[in-house]
């Protein structure tokens, strides 16, 4: 499976998801500037952690305009899969390509901690190694992780079951407690419609190692990869 | 700058200098840029050792790690503009050392920080601690370089002078280091990075004073940070070097433009001439003096190979970055600037690098001596040692510290093999087996009342940290914060102090390879506690034999190495249980130092060991709960300590050379064996499980306590202040 890992000034889990893509995963990858339009030689792009042109607007607002971001919607025609990790989930919601928006912390700090992870949809190319009602353990770090949308935007992910993750206790419990930034619903990643673009605020990159923070995270690219092989992606192209 | 300075500077130029010489030699001649009153004392450091790439004298030390790397490590201070302006000016202070790491071609990847506040109960400190640990965040979380550790403590001596001490480490290939070097007459120098504007002019001057009422006002002298123009820089920086293009570059850190103008060609015996009207501003209509001396942040000045100019040029249009031609290298000996054609200055490089050193009359303080005579054991003993040890881990100083390191990234690069809150961090080189082990450790208290042993303790407690780790200490940078070297007996602080480093760094073979000192640390007249911040780099071999200072699981056997000997002088239990701060430190046996932890970097080697802390603040009673509380589940325990002492001075008592380490019950024997060769005094002294704490003295049950309890206290004793 062929990955590219998009860089913008300021993005900083780049060097982090293209080590585990290529010295864990063992898949081919490379960086894509954020000026780069041109995606036709990858099956999935990925839009890491970071501050992206520094973010002094509203998280992703810059990022989600640009050049790279622009031409997603044509890469997605194609068959491509988008994975947007923190900064990449914030970058989603502001180019539209995901419902919502991310906000600043309700404690208004940062905060970087383990955090648990109640699968709601293994039905998708980014979960399907997983089980519903699996628990992952897997890392968050940001300021702005505050997940928001409108009541009937929520209520219609709730019905498409679009709602990926959410932020539980180790046993799988939705609670209070658990909701490291008071996202709505205890929201952590969602999908869109299609099933083609995956936004989480944790990032897997740092649990895909047992001597870093674990192998939980590991799961999103081997469901990536079950997906490929699966569903012919290799012989259409 | 003083009428005898002057004097000086009429003698080395024949003449009466400009003012915008002036502006040059005040600040390169300020304590902060020259290290006036200490240098005289900083070359008694050992410097040198098998490992070292790179000593002092750089924007900082490199250490030889092995199959090709190198580590490139230092610490500074930012206490005063922390103070004045506690959120930029400790954002300034990551900014200032992460660019001293990549100027040397090293990529940072951790940040620890050291900090020193007043009492977290005053609103004022409350303000500083929660400004400066923002700062931190903001700036180390954006930037995108892990803070993986430091410690923070509290004395009423730093209420009006907070110290914000902040170390980075950065790897680079060993055979890729680059130094601030102007070389090649005739080569290009070209200012890259952020534009220049007012703000921190003269902060080195400011720095280089002590701080009265009206500090506040001098708000204007602190920078203000960009990260992610930083981040940008140190992208575009590590690809031009890549490039090969770059001959030598220099952060424009204090001092900005002038420091880099005259350090780089003083160094490599050449000249520069620079035209100021080049330099990239954000403001219009700056004078000559403001440019040189601006301390606007995110800048560096590069001397590039002749003719390869696009290359260079190239890369930083890439990343956004101005990246313009000022001058050239000359053969010296002057520094020329122009300013708009105009000639304003013309200098001997040297005679900016070459400030003057003074070696002032030092004496010891006449109160010490009654201090050092104060006997702890004249206080009476608690009647609850139960309360007495829930109260100490609950002291702000040891309670945990997840409030302030929660807000900062610590795993990004994932490298990260330990988190914060262990004896140390351990992060490890990728595509290697090896990994590093890092800590900062100083004990103002202990420097207070001797400090010499104090510091030479210093030393020790850091390296002690690394090697509980597993990783054997390579070399040290140290951070030397001090009231008013202008007063003798602090200079006489300073002095011991250096001594006890030098001592305790020859006896463990640790060359010190950087560092900063940073006096005048003084608020109306009341100096802070004399406060050497030490910050070690050690290595593993093998990555994978690490060791964590928690218990992993009940049923294992404790261990207590090292001598028995503690005291109450100068203690976290003397200072939080009476408010006093007085008495002697225990006695410190460097050789004994050395030997203790070989054998527990062996016994972890040997994967003897499931656990390894070091007893240090609190004293055995406190490092045996903290072992119970600070993994992710707790695990009580049970120990049976000697008699011979009054309780809380066997609890409580603080003393070096000391380790507590769980050991499988089924590899005691090969424990024993291993100890057996390293004669070193030790002592199995209990084992894990259930769910209290419980210590005899002598036979006696004296500590029986839940260690859900003295983990509740330990998780909100710093926190709860902060709410």
């Amino acid at each position: 499976m062929r990955f590219g890992v998009v860089v913008f000034p300021g993005t900083w889990s780049d060097c982090d998801f293209h080590y585990v893509i290529s010295e864990v995963v063992k898949q081919p990858v490379k960086y894509v500037w954020h000026r780069d339009r041109n995606l036709a030689d990858l099956d999935c792009v990925v839009l890491p952690g970071g501050f992206s042109y520094g973010d002094y607007l509203r998280a992703g607002a810059v990022a989600g305009r640009s050049p790279v971001v622009e031409a997603l919607p044509e890469f997605l025609a194609g068959g491509g899969l988008v994975l947007g990790s923190c900064n990449g989930f914030q970058i989603l919601c502001e180019a539209g390509l995901l419902p919502g928006a991310l906000m600043r912390n309700e404690c208004l700090q940062y905060r970087c901690q383990s955090t648990s992870l109640l699968v709601e949809n293994a039905d998708t190319p980014f979960t399907r190694a997983l089980r519903p009602g699996q628990v992952l353990t897997m890392p968050i770090s940001h300021g702005e992780g505050k997940y928001h949308a409108e009541p009937e935007t929520l209520r219609a992910l709730r019905q498409r079951h679009q709602v990926v993750f959410r932020y539980a206790t180790a046993a799988g419990q939705v609670t209070r407690a658990a909701n490291p930034n008071g996202s709505a619903e205890n929201i952590a990643g969602i999908i869109n419609e299609e099933g083609t673009v995956l936004g989480l605020m944790p990032h897997p990159e740092r649990a895909a190692e047992s001597a870093i923070g674990g192998t939980d995270g590991l799961q999103i690219f081997h469901s990536l990869l079950g997906s490929l092989v699966e569903d012919g992606t290799f012989t259409k192209r | 700058m003083t009428a005898e300075e002057y004097d000086r500077i009429l003698q080395r130029l024949g003449r009466e200098p400009s003012y915008t010489e002036l502006g040059l030699f005040s600040a390169l001649w300020s304590e902060h840029c020259a290290y006036k009153h200490s240098k005289v004392f900083l070359k008694r450091l050992p410097q040198t050792g098998p490992h070292v790439l790179q000593g002092p004298g750089e924007n900082a030390g490199a250490l030889d790690i092995g199959d090709g790397w190198a580590v490139v490590f230092k610490i500074e201070s930012h206490n005063h503009p922390s103070f004045i302006e506690p959120f930029q000016g400790a954002a300034t202070g990551v900014g200032g050392i992460l660019r001293d790491i990549f100027t040397m071609g090293a990529r940072p990847i951790a940040i620890l920080d050291s900090l020193r506040f007043g009492d977290p109960n005053d609103p004022k400190t409350r303000h500083l601690i929660h400004g400066v640990v923002s700062g931190i965040s903001w700036y180390g979380n954006c930037f995108g370089c892990p803070t993986v550790g430091g410690e923070v403590a509290f004395a009423p001596e730093y209420a009006g002078n907070p110290l914000v001490n902040v170390m980075c480490v950065g790897l680079v290939r060993a055979d890729r280091i680059f130094r601030a070097r102007a070389e090649g007459v005739g080569n290009p120098v070209f200012y890259v990075g952020n534009k220049t504007g007012r703000d921190g002019i003269h902060g080195a001057t400011m720095a280089s004073a002590t701080f009265d009422e009206g500090a506040e006002a001098k708000r204007p002298t602190v920078q203000v940070g960009d990260p992610f123009t930083e981040k940008l820089l140190l992208e575009a920086c590590l690809e031009a070097m890549a490039t090969g293009a770059v001959v030598g570059i220099q952060d424009m850190g204090a001092a900005g433009l002038a420091c880099c103008t005259s350090e780089m060609p003083a160094r490599s015996g050449t000249g520069m001439t620079v035209e100021l009207a080049s330099v990239p501003q954000r403001e219009e209509g700056m004078s000559a003096y403001e440019l040189l001396l601006s301390e606007s942040q995110e800048r560096m000045l590069i001397v590039a190979e002749r003719g390869r100019e696009e290359e260079l040029r190239r890369v930083f249009a890439k990343w956004e970055l101005d990246a313009v031609q000022i001058g050239e290298v000359t053969a010296g000996p002057d520094l020329t600037v122009r300013h708009r054609g105009d000639e304003v200055a013309r200098v001997p490089v040297d005679a900016l690098a070459e400030a003057p050193k003074y070696e002032k009359p030092y004496a010891a303080p006449a109160w010490l001596k009654e201090l050092r005579a104060f006997d702890p054991l004249a206080l009476p003993a608690p009647a609850d040692y139960d309360e007495a040890l829930r109260a100490l881990m609950g002291a702000p100083a040891l309670a945990s510290k997840e409030w302030a390191y929660r807000q900062y990234d610590q795993q990004v690069g994932v490298n990260t093999l330990v988190l914060p809150g262990s004896d140390a961090t351990v992060l490890r080189v990728k595509g290697t087996r090896r990994a590093i082990a890092v800590s900062t450790d100083g004990n103002g208290r202990h420097v207070f009342l001797d400090p010499r042993r104090g510091a030479a303790m210093a030393v020790c407690e850091a390296a002690r940290n690394v090697s509980c780790a597993g990783g054997r200490p390579l070399g040290v940078t140290d951070c030397l914060n001090f009231g008013s070297p202008e007063r003798p007996e602090i200079l006489w602080q300073l002095a011991e102090a250096v001594e006890g480093l030098a001592e305790a760094c020859r006896a463990l073979e640790l060359p010190v390879v950087g560092g900063n000192v940073s006096l005048y640390n003084e608020t109306s007249g009341l100096a802070i506690l004399p406060t050497p911040v030490v910050g070690v780099v050690g290595l593993l071999e093998d990555a994978s034999q690490l060791a964590t200072q928690w218990f992993k699981a009940a049923g294992h056997r404790i261990a207590l190495l090292g001598p028995d000997a503690v005291s109450l002088g100068g203690s976290e239990y003397l200072w939080t249980r009476h408010g006093k701060q007085g008495g002697a430190l225990a006695p410190l046996d460097l050789e004994l130092e050395r030997r203790v932890q070989a054998a527990v970097r062996a016994a972890i080697g040997e994967g003897l060991v499931t656990a390894a802390h070091d007893c240090a603040e609190g004293g055995i009673a406190v490092a045996l709960a903290e072992a119970c509380v600070t993994g992710k589940t707790a695990i009580g325990c049970e120990a049976a300590l000697p008699a011979g002492m009054r309780a809380d001075l066997t609890l409580f008592g603080e003393g070096p050379s000391r380790v507590v380490v769980s050991v499988e019950g089924g590899r005691a024997r090969e424990f024993e064996a291993l100890m057996a060769e390293s004669a070193i005094p030790w002592q199995w002294i209990g084992a894990t499980g259930g769910a209290r704490l419980r210590l005899r003295v002598g036979g006696e049950m004296v500590v029986d306590v839940s260690v859900d309890h003295l983990e509740h206290a330990w998780r909100n004793g710093f926190e709860r202040h902060m709410a």
